[in-house]
């Protein structure tokens, strides 16, 4: 019998009825009394001076209550304290197609809409800039006048041992340039929010958002409002993906409507919208280089990488570091050295998106070690188990490493899809891949300064034997009110399905940083273990004297208290707790998490990279590539990962699996990209999200490495097992024909190219891929041609 | 534009109301009977989380005029546990096989596509008691969703068939 | 949400009533006080392709005349030929045994439309009349004011796709037609006079903005089908994902065996250009033969040739091309006798 009674068991998610019945509230699902409907009216060019916006005609149209610009919100904003370019709505300058500009409120949704178009925004366009390479040179344009070398917006460079060195001890060096294509999160349920300011001056603001606590801090800044009057309330959020963790122009624009109209308004976002809110995966060009010996060990890595970043920052300076920060925690390597630079572009913010920054640098990297296997003769899961970076030490930059399960899963996948047998023996058009990973368990600095807890969590219980637990996380879809329930009851001996959960309540719940960088299993779960094993003590010193048991002897499960060597002598928990509060007075109890110190180095830039746990994980990928059409068919990901201790396995293979479908997507047919500045894709037909008819066999393998530091062992799995299915794919395609994809997506075109199937001349190719950047080519006035030809178009009458 | 007066009948209840003409099923399901289970991602026909039986057929409520449903039946997600007369004496509503195995298997992460897809597998096992996994995966090819990757849907409308 | 623009639905109760109501509201006239010019009369039969359009507010009419009271709209009747009434859904056609078995192009064709809930509702009918597609105009008013229009919007415009072309080179996407081409369909329509009979061989033409030869005050009622007596006939669709999403090139085949050899042949494409067409130098080549490999590759070739897809659609130009060549090869291949 398992330690355990709810930790481990394949239990139905606290939240799941909710899900089923059709009762989950989402942010979109409220109606309150005398709400009004909002709608936000987005910019139409890439790049312009705002000279004027005329609200006047809106606000005459029958049923418009009220209209709010830029200029009624001017304070900056953003994610991250250090590099706030953003404002609610644009103020005087917009920079991409499809930012805020103004918002209007009405009495029902037809009227705002039509009211949009009784705006007058007097544009001045400026020459827009699209590509990373125009970015880098061209000094006479500025997206942000900031920026102080032409428009980057962050450049970091860290080295760690011996570079030189490792080069020159190096047997054989590789080279290798890789694009990685952008994309977005598309979780079904798009953007929502609805703002209700009362007659107490106090606003409440429903959302659908991952970080309650930066947006509460955001708004406050932005609308001037104390925090004190405002209460953020995450609600279940239809699927995120990082998708929904910046402050969002629409969150403003509603609460600055309901202050100003004193009735809730709701602005929900369609669909078209949200590719525009974005803030998905950046689009990457890389150069890796890598020098090896004879026997494969790796003596030096430099890594660079340029990072397309669109618009604004968002999490632009995290998303840099993350780019090389996570490369040095799956194998050894003695020297490194990491140059990054995210440029500005007139395009939607990219931000964080499933992985974060690493799923990139993963896929370039992965690709390059199945080459250096292939240059060396060696098997490439054989080769990566010989490399890999040992449990319980430390990376050349300085990052600690402590419970490590990759070789596990490589064995795992080894015993599963017999990879090693089948490599290079499928056939002609039919192929397998291999890849490792790692990811973080939450980061290790919040993102900004302070010495508080990461995540704080209070339990109470009543005196029917109720158990509350309230934490400030967000419920995304990833199960975390249902780990939050599982961990309270494991620790108190109740059952999940007996506890409540307030979440993402920055009124109720203690404040925890927010669903990203798969950080809350591993923080929450530590604060609520931490509440809740205060509350246990309680309890069980109750039932001891109750039962003239000694304390330690106790356990307590399935709702009971009782004696370890004779169950009998028990004590129901809800009697514990009567007993317990006649004694202690109200049970209630609070418990925090935070990172411990010396987990990273000290230089700068050392606060991304470092978590108090990292996830491994690797996958398999068998494709079929159609040699007439150049379509790929991926038949199968069986990928294994090791999440620390499966809190609940159901809920593990869930994460896996749908990490696996989204990494499928990236490489097989998901863009987000544009021309001239509009999006080519910005609809569900469109943007190619896969559908069950695409989507391959998918098989999760659970590793477990209890790891000491996570609740109960517990790691991450929302995010890590992302990142091996991109270059396992392109891995099996080049098992399958000989062709190395260094860009994503791996489209038919591309393949009918490298087949020389394209055209008649019937060039073949053993790569599609970059071969450095495009730089030096960047015409002064390109941009500005496209520009006015499309804007000459416009006014251009049909040619007889 | 004057509003029309409409019967619907949902849920095995008959409701009615006055609408504009130009709102679809899906905008009065929410705003004017305020079942919001019915979901929207797309409101095109992209996304299929707005998926509604109609005397039992799955439809797309985001472009289906309530004028032109008639007398037929309209059946959400909130109609999924009560079968007909539900609540009468002896007749507590119950849950649907569907949504146990669903919470059984996990195979709600968001929940949000999760309302689209019920009613589209509760029309497949209604006509196909025992469907395979390419049924299965024919039937659902409408209804997108972001979290799952559609394993644990599989697996879990292959358990509710096995339990009827 | 994104929602329908204000109209007044009127519901016919027969085809007669319908194009009556038509030519009351002024079947064809365009209305240009709403910024881009709009019919201000439409048909509706499932609403799956002019309710996202008018979404998007690439149309706006004031009166839509919808077709789903419309008495015997829809049904399959056998009787010597095969007749089947436009408001016939999808999913019906898919899953006539009778289809399926004689005229098996056509239930492959609406078994690959769009996604099960879209084939519930959508019509044969609509498909055959459905609008041309282009990925500059099929985007929201929004996006399209953005770009500043087209010519299919608004005819003081350019063509984005080629600035110099004089006509609209949107793209034909409708599944069941090149079926329905291969198998010989004659379509039927009326209007408030009477009615006419159109091959729908005639009824395309090269023009993205008014594709079909059909006047604004007609009504398409029925389909009708030749006997099918030795003939088989498939359809292959090449498009990005395998469900939700219209063709970027698609093939449909038919061949008449008499003994070992082709006694008539026809071959048809779509999505490779405005007008899906019957391709009969691809047809030709293949009567008399027993379709050897070095046959098929000369219809296959002349498929090739007749494709002009541009750069409007998801996929390349290229790859598009590639494929009506592929799908031409393998759909021949698979009309060999068992
Ligand atoms: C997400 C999505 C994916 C799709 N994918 C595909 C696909 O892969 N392949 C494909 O072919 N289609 C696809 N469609 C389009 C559409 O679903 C089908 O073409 C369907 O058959 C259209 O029929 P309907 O009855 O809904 O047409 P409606 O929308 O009702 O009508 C379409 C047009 O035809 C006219 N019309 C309809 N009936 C008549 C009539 N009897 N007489 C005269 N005019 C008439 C209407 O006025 C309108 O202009 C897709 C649609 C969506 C939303
Ligand atoms: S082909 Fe040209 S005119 Fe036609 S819809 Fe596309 S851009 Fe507009
Ligand atoms: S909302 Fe109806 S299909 Fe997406
Ligand atoms: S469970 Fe989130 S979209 Fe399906």
């Amino acid at each position: 019998m398992s330690e355990f009674s709810v930790i481990g068991r394949r239990l139905p998610k606290v939240n799941s009825w909710a899900h089923l019945t059709g009762e989950a509230r989402y942010a979109d699902d409220l109606f309150l009394p005398r709400m009004l409907y909002g709608r936000v009216l987005r910019s139409t060019r890439p790049h312009a001076r705002i000279r004027r916006v005329d609200t006047g005609r809106a606000l005459a149209y029958p049923g418009v209550v009220a209209v709010v610009t830029g200029a009624d919100m001017p304070e900056k904003m953003g994610i991250m304290p250090s590099t706030q370019d953003e404002t609610a709505l644009a103020v005087d300058r917009v920079r991409y197609v499809g930012e805020p500009v103004a918002a209007v409120a009405a009495l029902d949704e037809d009227i705002a809409f039509d009211a949009l178009s009784l705006i007058q925004v007097d544009y001045e366009d400026l020459e827009p800039i699209f590509t990373i390479e125009e970015a880098l040179e061209r000094e006479d344009v500025k997206i942000h006048d900031e920026a102080k070398r032409a428009n980057v917006f962050k450049e970091v460079h860290l080295s760690f041992g011996d570079l030189e060195g490792g080069f020159a001890a190096a047997d054989h060096v590789r080279d290798d340039w890789f694009f990685f294509e952008g994309n977005t999160h598309a979780p079904i349920e798009s953007h929502s929010a609805v703002a209700s300011y009362g007659p107490d001056d106090k606003l409440t603001l429903w959302t659908a958002t991952q970080v309650p606590h930066y947006l509460h801090r955001e708004l406050e800044k932005v609308l001037g409002l104390p925090r004190s009057r405002i209460r953020v309330i995450a609600t279940p959020n239809g699927g995120a993906f990082g998708g929904k963790s910046d402050p969002f122009g629409h969150e403003f624009a509603a609460a600055l409507l309901s202050i100003r109209t004193r009735r809730p308004v709701k602005i929900t976002l369609d669909r078209e919208e949200v590719f525009y809110a974005h803030r998905g995966r950046h689009p990457v060009k890389m150069r890796i280089r890598t020098g090896v010996k004879k026997d494969g060990e790796i003596t030096a890595v430099h890594y660079q990488s340029w990072l397309d970043g669109g618009a604004y920052a968002s999490y632009g300076i995290a998303t840099t570091y993350y780019t090389g920060a996570l490369l040095t925690v799956t194998y050894r390597i003695p020297a490194y050295k990491f140059d990054g630079v995210r440029v500005y572009t007139n395009k939607p913010p990219c931000g964080p998106k499933r992985g974060h920054g690493t799923t990139q640098p993963r896929y370039g990297f992965e690709c390059q070690i199945d080459k250096i296997a292939e240059d060396l003769d060696l098997d490439p899961l054989e080769y990566r188990k010989k490399i890999l970076q040992p449990a319980n030490s430390r990376t050349v930059n300085d990052l600690r490493i402590t419970s490590m399960g990759l070789g596990e899963c490589l064995d795992a996948l080894q015993r599963s899809t017999r990879y090693s047998e089948r490599r290079g023996q499928l056939g002609r058009g039919k192929g397998i891949g291999l890849a490792g990973s790692a990811y973080i368990s939450g980061a290790g600095l919040p993102i900004y300064w302070n010495e508080m807890p990461h995540s704080g969590a209070e339990i109470r219980i009543d005196r029917g034997g109720g158990v509350t637990v309230m934490c400030g996380t967000s419920e995304i879809g990833q199960g975390s009110d249902n780990m939050l329930a599982s961990v309270a009851a494991e620790a108190l001996g109740v059952m999940p399905a007996d506890v409540h959960v307030v979440s993402g309540d920055t009124s109720l719940a203690p404040v925890d940083l927010g669903s990203y960088s798969s950080r809350v299993t591993f923080m929450a779960g530590n604060a609520v273990r931490d509440a809740a094993m205060k509350l246990r003590a309680l309890l069980v010193a109750a039932a001891a004297e109750k039962l003239e048991v000694p304390a330690d002897r106790l356990l307590s499960a399935y709702g009971r208290i009782y004696d370890r060597d004779d169950p009998s002598k028990f004590i129901a928990f809800a009697d514990a707790a009567v007993l317990a509060e006649s004694k202690h007075g109200t049970l209630v109890a609070a418990g925090s998490y935070k990172p411990p110190k010396g987990i990273g180095g000290s230089f700068k830039g050392a606060g991304v990279g470092p978590t108090p746990a990292y996830s491994y994980q690797a996958a398999v990928a068998e494709v079929t590539v159609d040699m007439d059409t150049g379509m790929v068919t991926v038949d199968k990901v069986t990928t294994a990962h090791d999440c620390g201790r499966a809190l609940n396995p159901a809920n593990v293979e869930g994460q896996v699996e749908g990490s696996a479908y989204m990494g499928y997507g990236e490489i097989i047919g998901e863009e987000q990209v544009f021309r001239g500045g509009l999006h080519k894709k910005p609809s569900l037909l469109d943007y190619k999200i896969p559908t069950s008819l695409d989507t391959p066999v998918l098989e999760a393998i659970v590793v477990e490495s209890v790891d000491a530091e996570g609740p109960f062992g517990a790691k991450e799995a929302g995010e890590g097992p992302l990142n091996p299915v991109i270059p396992a794919i392109a891995n099996a395609v080049y098992d399958a024909i000989g062709v190395r994809f260094d860009e994503t997506p791996i489209t038919a075109e591309k393949i009918l190219t490298a087949l020389g199937k394209r055209d008649r001349r019937g060039e073949q190719k053993t790569r599609i891929g970059p071969d450095g950047l495009d730089t030096g080519k960047a015409d002064p006035k390109r941009a500005l041609r496209r520009l006015t030809a499309s804007t000459d178009a416009r006014e251009r009458k049909r040619p007889n | 534009m004057t509003k029309q007066l409409l019967t619907l009948r949902v849920n095995g209840e008959p409701r009615t109301i006055a609408a504009d003409s130009h709102h679809t099923l899906l905008e009065v399901l929410r705003e004017e009977l305020g079942l919001t289970g019915t979901k929207h991602g797309c409101e095109l026909g992209e996304c299929g989380a707005c998926t509604v039986l109609v005397d039992g057929v799955p439809v797309l409520a985001c472009l289906t005029l309530p004028a032109l449903v008639g007398d037929a039946d309209v059946t959400t997600v909130e109609g999924l546990a009560n079968g007909a007369g539900a609540g009468a004496p002896g007749r507590e509503a119950t849950l649907h096989p569907l949504q146990i195995a669903f919470a059984e298997e996990g195979a709600a992460q968001c929940g949000y596509c999760t309302p689209g897809m019920l009613m589209t597998a509760k029309a497949l096992l209604d006509t196909t008691a025992r469907p395979t996994r390419a049924q299965i995966a024919s039937a659902i090819s409408g209804n997108l969703c972001r979290c799952t990757g559609y394993t644990a849907i599989y697996e879990a409308i292959e358990k509710a068939a096995s339990r009827a | 949400m994104l929602r329908l623009p204000r109209f007044r639905l009127v519901e016919p109760r027969s085809y007669g009533e319908a194009a009556q109501l038509l030519a009351e509201n002024g079947a064809g006239a365009l209305d240009r006080s709403k910024g881009t010019p709009t019919l201000r009369v439409m048909l509706v039969a499932g609403g799956t392709d002019l309710f996202p359009n008018m979404k998007r507010r690439q149309f706006t009419p004031e009166v839509l005349i919808s077709l789903a009271r419309v008495r015997d709209a829809s049904g399959i009747q056998r009787n010597g030929h095969l007749d089947i009434s436009a408001g016939t859904t999808l999913s019906a056609i898919a899953h006539d045994p009778g289809i399926r078995e004689r005229s098996t192009a056509l239930a492959e064709a609406a078994e690959v439309v769009s996604t099960p809930q879209l084939r519930n509702m959508g019509t044969i009918g609509g498909n055959i009349c459905l609008d041309t597609r282009c990925n500059w105009y099929d985007q929201s008013l929004f996006w399209r004011t953005a770009e500043g229009f087209c010519m299919k919007t608004n005819p003081d415009v350019v063509c984005r796709v080629a600035t110099s072309s004089p006509r609209c080179l949107a793209v034909a996407s409708a599944d069941t037609v090149p079926a329905l081409l291969v198998l010989g369909a004659t379509v039927h329509f009326e209007d408030a006079e009477g009615g006419r009979d159109v091959a729908l061989s005639e009824l395309y033409r090269e023009d993205g903005i008014r594709p079909m030869a059909m006047r604004q005050d007609e009504v398409l009622t029925d389909i009708t089908l030749p006997e099918a007596d030795g003939w088989r006939s498939t359809y292959l669709k090449m498009r990005d994902r395998n469900s939700f999403d219209f063709p970027v090139a698609a093939v449909a085949a038919a061949v008449r065996w008499d003994g070992t050899r082709v006694s008539e042949a026809r071959v048809a494409i779509t999505a490779l250009g405005s007008r899906p067409q019957l391709v009969e130098d691809a047809a030709r080549p293949l009567v008399g033969t027993t379709l050897d490999d070095v046959t098929i590759a000369l219809a296959a070739e002349a498929v090739h040739k007749a494709a002009r897809p541009l750069d409007n659609t998801s996929g390349t130009i290229s790859q598009r091309k590639r494929a009506a060549l592929v799908l031409t090869e393998r759909a021949l291949r698979s009309l060999r006798p068992a």
